[in-house]
């Protein structure tokens, strides 16, 4: 019997969707083990973002109403001490997971198995597996610590479907360390988009440094981006340039995604950026050079000029959507 | 100013795709691949020194250690480079084999490394580029109870390192935030933008160049021959009284399964379209 401990991602009071990745590995340990698992919401706004989280089979839901702006120093002693009494503590490997679980890991002793991609059941034993090496390798790996640490990659884990009922929910103290004192946010620049989340949609179509400039990921990328319904990522060279904000990034440093279609246009496909995208169902490149490395991953290669073929293949789809 | 810069060597990231498992599954082998410094790590080097010098006078002001735990005997090759861009001193901690090694055990040693340094700030790499584990550098500031900002793209200082303003990249945003050292930050992709380092003693106005695809300065001949004489000391497990023990196992190591790998050239925007529709029905 294995209890889980989930760690909710909050922002502006409201869990993001990472929460629910985390959420089906807890189901998955839970069900192989006979264990139960608890969401802890945690941060400003924890007891609203609660509500939402007690359709998914829970036992309970645990809130920590912590204000202000999200700082891992200001978190990590309420999580570790509530986390003290599972086997089993996991959350999403976005930005805010590890940023977060490490910090709860050194409070736990605990090993962390960071960013994994399958999880399996074997009689007393967990196997977490993770993608290594830009995604080259995959070790499979026993945390043999008394409480072990776990974050999942979003692409991998489906979120969490709702499993009916309600679970109770239940406040905990908050606990504090003198550390969170020396750090302070001065705010968080919280991106808004209309389109689809980079590591939620079904297609993703990503530009690269070929592109040339901002002006070009606005007026020659966007309407494909659109015309698809698609999420935008981009490649490290390209935000690197300042055409796009960093959030866009996919690859080993950026964003991992795997939609059913990626487009990478004008992206040569350097192994950290093919890290990032090589899960996808079907990957279309659209690139000048058929030497691209990019090569070795697309499905669909179309050999052409970006600025001749991306604004044709725009009005293509939109005809072809109707 | 006194920055502790952690590093680690690692198989060619550039040819990560040619690691092989060996025949057991128990081992990752990266023969024929050259070791070089994790990259995430050479950026970090390369703001530390930003942070420690007056680059319009090309003259240090600070001081820059580097350490790196190193498999078996402790090869230095890495560290002598990091000499060779700048760094004032190595620390070369021979330990154990790369298994043995897992962010647990290296933010333990690296925490003992800080209780004898005392440095102002550790910088390193927010992951290693062959383990991507990502979570060393922030169970060391909780080891040494120091606030950490992961992901900082811009540093600035203007007291000598007591307190900085930092900008860091979450998934949702950029966050501003103001700590107060001794603190850990690892750097983002983003810390090497010639306006991402302000230290209070190169002028505000002074702008690095771009450096494209290089992870770091150069080193030139002259701090190539300098480097030679500057100092790498060993510290073993016994000096900083650690021990092995790590919190994960490895039971296997498998390569994915390769995708097709024959990608279908097409010549005009309708073939593609109507192979989406058609072929891949994804339209």
């Amino acid at each position: 019997m294995t209890d889980v401990l989930v760690v909710a991602e909050l922002v502006e009071g409201e869990a993001r969707k990472t929460t629910l990745s985390a959420v089906n590995l807890a189901k998955t340990i839970a069900e192989g083990t006979g264990g139960a698992f608890d969401i802890l919401a945690i941060g400003a706004g924890a007891a609203g973002a609660a509500e939402a989280l007690t359709k998914y089979g829970a036992r309970k839901v645990l809130t920590a109403e912590i204000e202000g702006d999200y700082i891992c120093e200001k978190y990590a002693p309420t999580v570790a001490e509530v986390a003290d009494d599972y086997e089993v503590v996991a959350a999403c490997a976005s930005t805010y997971g590890k940023d977060l679980m490490g910090r709860v890991a050194a409070k736990l002793e605990a090993g962390v198995a960071s960013d994994i991609s399958g999880v399996e059941v074997d009689g007393d034993d967990i196997l977490y597996t993770r993608p290594m090496y830009a995604g080259n390798v995959f070790g499979t790996l026993k945390v043999t610590t008394e409480t072990q640490v776990v974050t999942v990659r979003q692409s991998e884990f489906d979120p969490a479907a709702e499993a009916g009922g309600a679970s109770p929910v239940e406040s905990v103290d908050v606990e504090e360390d003198d550390v969170a004192e020396k750090v302070e946010s001065l705010g968080i620049e919280v991106v808004k988009s209309e389109r689809p989340d980079l590591t939620e949609a079904d297609v993703v179509v990503s530009g690269g440094r070929s592109l040339k400039s901002a002006e070009n990921f606005e007026n020659v990328l966007e309407p494909l981006v659109d015309a698809l319904g698609a999420a935008m990522g981009a490649s490290r060279a390209a935000v690197d340039a300042g055409y796009v904000p960093n959030e866009l990034q996919v690859g080993q440093t950026g964003k991992v995604v795997a939609p059913k279609l990626y487009v990478a246009v004008g992206i040569s496909g350097a192994i950290q950026h093919l890290a990032g995208m090589k899960g996808s169902k079907t990957i279309v490149a659209i690139n000048k050079d058929k030497e691209a490395p990019i090569a070795q991953v697309a499905d669909y290669f179309l050999v052409a000029d970006l600025f001749d073929a991306v604004p044709e293949m725009t009005d293509a789809v939109k005809k072809a959507k109707g | 100013m006194k920055i502790l810069v952690p590093i680690k060597r690692v198989a060619d990231p550039a040819n990560a795709n040619k690691v092989k498992v060996d025949d057991d599954a128990t081992k990752v082998t990266s023969e024929g691949l050259e070791w070089v410094m994790n990259p995430f790590d050479e950026w970090s080097l390369e703001a530390a020194l930003r942070l420690t010098e007056n680059a319009a006078e090309k003259a240090r002001v600070g001081e820059i250690v580097v350490v790196s735990i190193t498999p078996g005997e402790g090869d230095t090759d890495h560290i002598r480079e990091a000499l060779g861009k700048g760094a004032e001193r190595g620390i070369v901690v021979p330990a154990g084999t790369d298994e043995q090694l897992d962010a647990s055990v290296v933010a333990k040693i690296l925490a003992a490394v800080v209780k004898k340094e005392e440095p102002d700030v550790v910088l390193m790499g927010k992951q290693a580029a062959d383990g991507d584990s990502a979570v060393a550098g922030t169970k060391l500031a909780e080891l040494l109870e120091w606030p950490v900002v992961n992901y900082a793209t811009n540093i600035a200082t203007s007291d000598e390192g007591k307190t900085f303003e930092v900008k860091r990249e979450l998934d949702i945003g950029v966050q501003t935030l103001k700590v107060e050292g001794p603190v850990v930050f690892t750097s983002s992709d983003r810390i090497l933008r010639p306006d991402s380092i302000k230290n209070g003693v190169t002028p505000d106005d002074f702008e690095y160049a771009d450096l494209g695809d290089l992870n770091s300065r150069l080193s030139n001949l002259k701090n190539i021959m300098a480097a030679r004489k500057k100092p790498i000391d060993t510290m073993t497990l016994d000096d900083l009284g650690v021990e092995l023990g790590v919190g994960t196992e490895y039971v296997k190591f498998t390569l994915p399964q390769g995708r097709s790998g024959s990608a279908e050239f097409v010549e005009t925007v309708d073939e593609l379209v109507q192979k989406l529709q058609t072929e891949a029905k994804v339209l």
